[in-house]
C-alpha cells in the first residue's frame, strides 16, 4: 500500500452549533500528522456521507451536543454505506450518555468520545482501528 | 526576596491567562491606579447599586425547557407556585434556526435542548395560568428572535397584558454567533438590522424589557480567556451603540435596556476581578465614548452562567464543587442574575435533581453564606484590585485593535475573533492534555469507578406529538390572513422599515416560525460560515 496520511472527515450533523470539541480534534488530529477536512456545521447525513466519498476518507468523525446523536450518527453511517464499499472508522464525540454507547456500536460506530478525553487517545484508537481494517483486507 | 522553591516555575490565572505573582501588596497599586468609587457611582467598578444585595438579592433564574409546551408548562407552573417569577426559556434548535418541528432538518432535535414553539399556539400555551404581567422571562433566542419576541407580546396580549408592562429580555446578540454559538441564519448586515429593530421597538414600546443581552458567556465556552470574552463582548456592545446611534437613537433612549451574559469559570480571583473590570470599562465606554448622560446608561448590568465546558464526564460529582466555586465568583462579582449548571451536563441534559441541586447551590450563598451580606467584599484586596487593573488593560487593547479593523463587524467578518479565541481553546486542550493544566478527576486523580447516573431522557414521541399540534394549527387557521401577513412581513424586510409591527400581525394569523423566517430567507438569504480552518 502507497504510505499516504490518514484522511479524517470531521463534520457536525443536524442543528447544533457547538463545535468546540470538533474543531479542537479537527486541530489535534491535523497535528498528529494526519489529513483532517472539517466540513462544518449544520449537514444532513447525506451530505456528510457524499463529502466522505468525494474526498476518499479513512475516518469519519461526528459530533453532536445536542441530544440528536442516534438518529444522526445512524444516519449518517448508513447513508455512508449505501453510497460506498470502502471500509472506514466511524468515531463520534459530544454529549453522549454511556447508555446509548451500546446502541452506536451496534449501527456500526467504532468509539465515541466525550468532553475531556486526551487527543492522544483518539489518535492511537484511529490508528488501531485502521491497522484491523488493513489486516482485514490481507486475510 | 529568599530562594523558595515554588510548585511551579510560572502561575498563570488559566492557560494563555495572567501571570500571577508571589504576593501582592500597595506598591502593586500605585496611586494613580487606585479606584476609591464608592458602590453605586461611576464607574461602578464595585457595584451598580449602592446597597448591592443588601436591597435585593440576585435572581436565581435556571434556564429551562424541554420536549412541547405542555411538559415545560407544567414545569412552569411548579416553579411559579414554589414563587419563583424569573423564567429563563430554552428553546429547541429547530425554533432558533427558524424550521418548524415538521422539517426534514428538525425532526432530530425536535423538544431537545429546549421546547419546541411553531406558533403562536404553542406560546399561548406555553404560559398557560401564568400571568406576564407579573413574571420577567429571559429567552434565549437571538436569529429568530423578533419573531419569538413579537409572540411574546401577542401571547400577553391575550392575557390582557399590554407591552409596556412586560419585563424580560431577549439574547439578541447575533454577532457572537457568528463566533461562537452558531445559531445565525442571515449574514451578518440583515442580522444586525433584525438586531437593532428589537431595540429600537423595545426603547418605544417597552420600557421595562431589555431589548439584548449581550453575550460573552458562548466566546468563553468556545474557548475564550477571561480577558477575551470581557473585551469581544465589550467590543460587540460597542458596534450595537453604534448601530443604535446611526438609526438617529438617542443613545440614552435604549443603552439603559441593555444587558450583558458572561461566564463563571474556576479560578475565583480572576473571575471577581473580571466582573469588576467589565463594569468599569463599560461605564467609562459609554461616558466617554458615546457620551451618556444618564447614568443608567452607563451601568453594566449582567447575567451569569456557570462554565459549561469546565464540567467533566469523569467523576461527575467533582462538577457540584467546580459549579459552587463558579457561582461563588459570581456572587463576589455582584451579577444580577444567576444560572448554576448541574452536575450530570457533561453527560446529557440535566436531570430534575441535578437542576434542584444546582438551585440550592444559589440558596446556600444567598443565605448560608454570609458573602452577600456587605457590598464588593474583596474589593481593597491587593491582588484584586491589581487583578481588575490588568484585565481592565487588556480588555482596552483587543477593543483598540479591534477598533482599528472598523469594529466587531469588520473584525468577526475577517475572522480575528474566532481565530484568537480558537488559539486560545486548543492551547488549552494542549495544556490539559500535557498535564500542565490539572483537571481534577481527568488527567490528575484519575479513577475507573463507573458512576450510574439516572439522566433525562426525552421520549421519542414528543416529535410526533409535536407535528401533530401543529397540523392541527395549520388546518385550522385562516389561511389567506397567513398569505397576506406573510407577503406584508417580506415587503417590509426589504425597505427600512421596523420589522416588528408585521410580525407581530403574522404571528396573530398563526404563521409559523418556519414560515415567517422563509419570507425572511427569501429576502436576506442564507449565510454559509467562511471556513476558518
Amino acid at each position: 500500500m502507497v504510505d499516504r496520511k490518514v484522511r479524517v472527515l470531521i463534520a457536525k450533523p443536524g442543528l447544533d452549533g457547538h463545535d468546540r470539541g470538533a474543531i479542537a480534534v479537527a486541530q489535534g488530529l491535523r497535528d498528529a500528522g494526519m489529513e483532517v477536512i472539517y466540513l462544518g456545521l449544520r449537514l444532513t447525513p447525506e451530505q456528510i456521507a457524499e463529502a466522505a466519498i468525494q474526498e476518499d476518507v479513512d475516518v469519519i468523525g461526528m459530533s453532536c451536543l445536542s441530544g440528536g446523536h442516534l438518529t444522526l450518527f445512524s444516519k449518517t453511517m448508513d447513508s455512508y454505506r449505501k453510497k460506498s464499499n470502502k471500509k472506514v472508522v466511524f468515531i463520534g464525540g459530544g454529549i453522549i450518555p454511556k447508555k446509548d454507547v451500546p446502541k452506536l456500536q451496534n449501527a456500526g460506530i467504532a468509539g465515541t468520545f466525550g468532553p475531556g478525553t486526551p487527543i492522544h487517545e483518539i489518535v492511537s484508537f484511529i490508528k488501531a482501528e485502521l491497522g484491523k481494517i488493513s489486516d482485514d483486507k490481507e486475510d | 526576596m529568599a530562594e523558595l522553591k515554588e510548585r511551579r516555575k510560572e502561575f498563570r490565572t488559566t492557560v494563555d491567562g495572567i501571570l500571577v505573582d508571589r504576593v501582592y501588596s500597595a506598591d502593586d497599586v500605585p496611586e494613580n491606579e487606585v479606584d476609591t468609587s464608592p458602590p453605586g457611582e461611576y464607574p461602578f467598578t464595585r457595584n451598580i447599586m449602592p446597597a448591592g444585595y443588601r436591597t435585593r438579592l440576585w435572581t436565581m433564574r435556571q434556564y429551562a425547557g424541554f420536549a412541547t409546551v405542555e411538559e415545560t408548562n407544567q414545569r412552569y407552573k411548579y416553579l411559579y407556585q414554589q414563587g419563583q417569577t424569573g423564567f429563563s426559556v430554552a428553546f429547541h434548535l429547530p425554533t432558533q434556526m427558524g424550521y418548524d418541528s415538521d422539517h426534514p432538518l428538525a425532526l432530530p432535535e425536535v423538544g431537545r435542548v429546549g421546547v419546541a414553539i411553531d406558533s403562536l399556539k404553542d406560546m399561548e400555551d406555553l404560559w398557560n395560568g401564568i400571568p406576564l404581567g407579573e413574571v420577567s422571562t429571559s429567552m434565549t433566542i437571538n436569529a429568530t428572535a423578533p419573531i419569538i419576541l413579537a409572540m411574546y407580546i401577542a401571547a400577553a396580549e391575550k392575557q390582557g397584558v399590554a407591552q409596556n408592562q412586560l419585563m424580560g429580555t431577549v439574547q439578541n446578540d447575533l454577532l457572537k454567533e457568528y463566533v461562537a454559538r452558531n445559531t445565525y441564519i442571515f449574514a451578518p448586515e440583515p442580522s444586525m438590522r433584525l438586531t437593532t429593530d428589537i431595540c429600537s421597538y423595545c426603547a418605544r414600546n417597552m420600557p421595562k424589557w431589555n431589548s439584548i443581552s449581550i453575550s460573552g458567556y458562548h466566546m468563553r465556552e468556545a474557548g475564550a480567556t477571561a480577558i477575551q470574552e470581557a473585551a469581544f463582548a465589550l467590543a460587540n456592545g460597542i458596534a450595537y451603540v453604534q448601530a443604535m446611534i446611526d438609526r438617529g437613537m438617542d443613545v440614552d433612549s435604549f443603552a439603559p435596556r441593555f444587558s450583558f451574559f458572561f461566564a463563571a469559570f474556576t479560578n475565583l480571583f480572576e473571575e471577581v476581578a473580571k466582573f469588576r473590570a467589565l463594569r468599569r470599562v463599560w461605564a467609562k465606554i459609554m461616558k466617554e465614548r458615546f457620551n451618556a448622560q444618564n447614568e443608567r446608561s452607563m451601568m453594566l448590568k449582567f447575567h451569569v452562567q456557570t462554565g459549561g465546558c469546565t464540567l467533566a464526564e469523569q467523576q461527575p460529582l467533582n462538577n457540584v464543587v467546580r459549579v459552587a466555586i463558579q457561582a461563588l465568583a459570581a456572587v463576589l462579582g455582584s451579577c444580577q442574575s444567576l444560572h448554576t449548571n448541574s452536575y450530570d451536563e457533561a453527560l446529557a441534559l440535566p436531570s430534575e435533581e441535578a437542576v434542584q441541586l444546582a438551585l440550592r447551590t444559589q440558596q446556600i450563598l444567598a443565605y448560608e453564606s454570609g458573602v452577600a451580606d456587605t457590598v464588593d467584599p474583596v474589593g481593597g484586596s491587593y491582588y484584586i484590585e491589581w487583578l481588575t487593573n490588568r484585565i481592565e488593560e487588556g480588555v482596552q487593547q483587543y477593543i483598540a485593535t479591534i477598533d482599528k479593523m472598523g469594529g466587531a463587524l469588520e473584525a468577526i467578518k475577517r475572522g480575528y475573533i474566532q481565530r484568537e479565541i480558537r488559539r486560545s481553546a486548543y492551547n488549552h486542550q494542549k495544556a490539559v492534555d500535557a498535564g500542565d493544566q490539572v483537571v481534577v478527576g481527568v488527567n490528575k486523580y484519575t479513577s475507573e469507578e463507573p458512576l450510574d447516573l439516572e439522566l433525562l431522557e426525552i421520549d421519542e414521541s414528543v416529535a410526533r406529538k409535536q407535528i401533530e399540534r401543529l397540523q392541527k394549527l395549520k388546518s385550522g387557521r385562516d389561511k389567506e390572513k397567513v398569505r397576506q401577513t406573510l407577503e406584508k412581513v417580506r415587503q417590509v424586510a426589504e425597505s427600512t422599515e421596523n420589522i416588528m409591527p408585521a410580525l407581530i400581525e403574522a404571528v396573530k394569523a398563526y404563521a409559523t416560525v418556519g414560515e415567517i423566517s422563509d419570507a425572511l430567507r427569501g429576502v436576506f438569504g442564507e449565510y454559509k460560515e467562511p471556513s476558518l480552518l
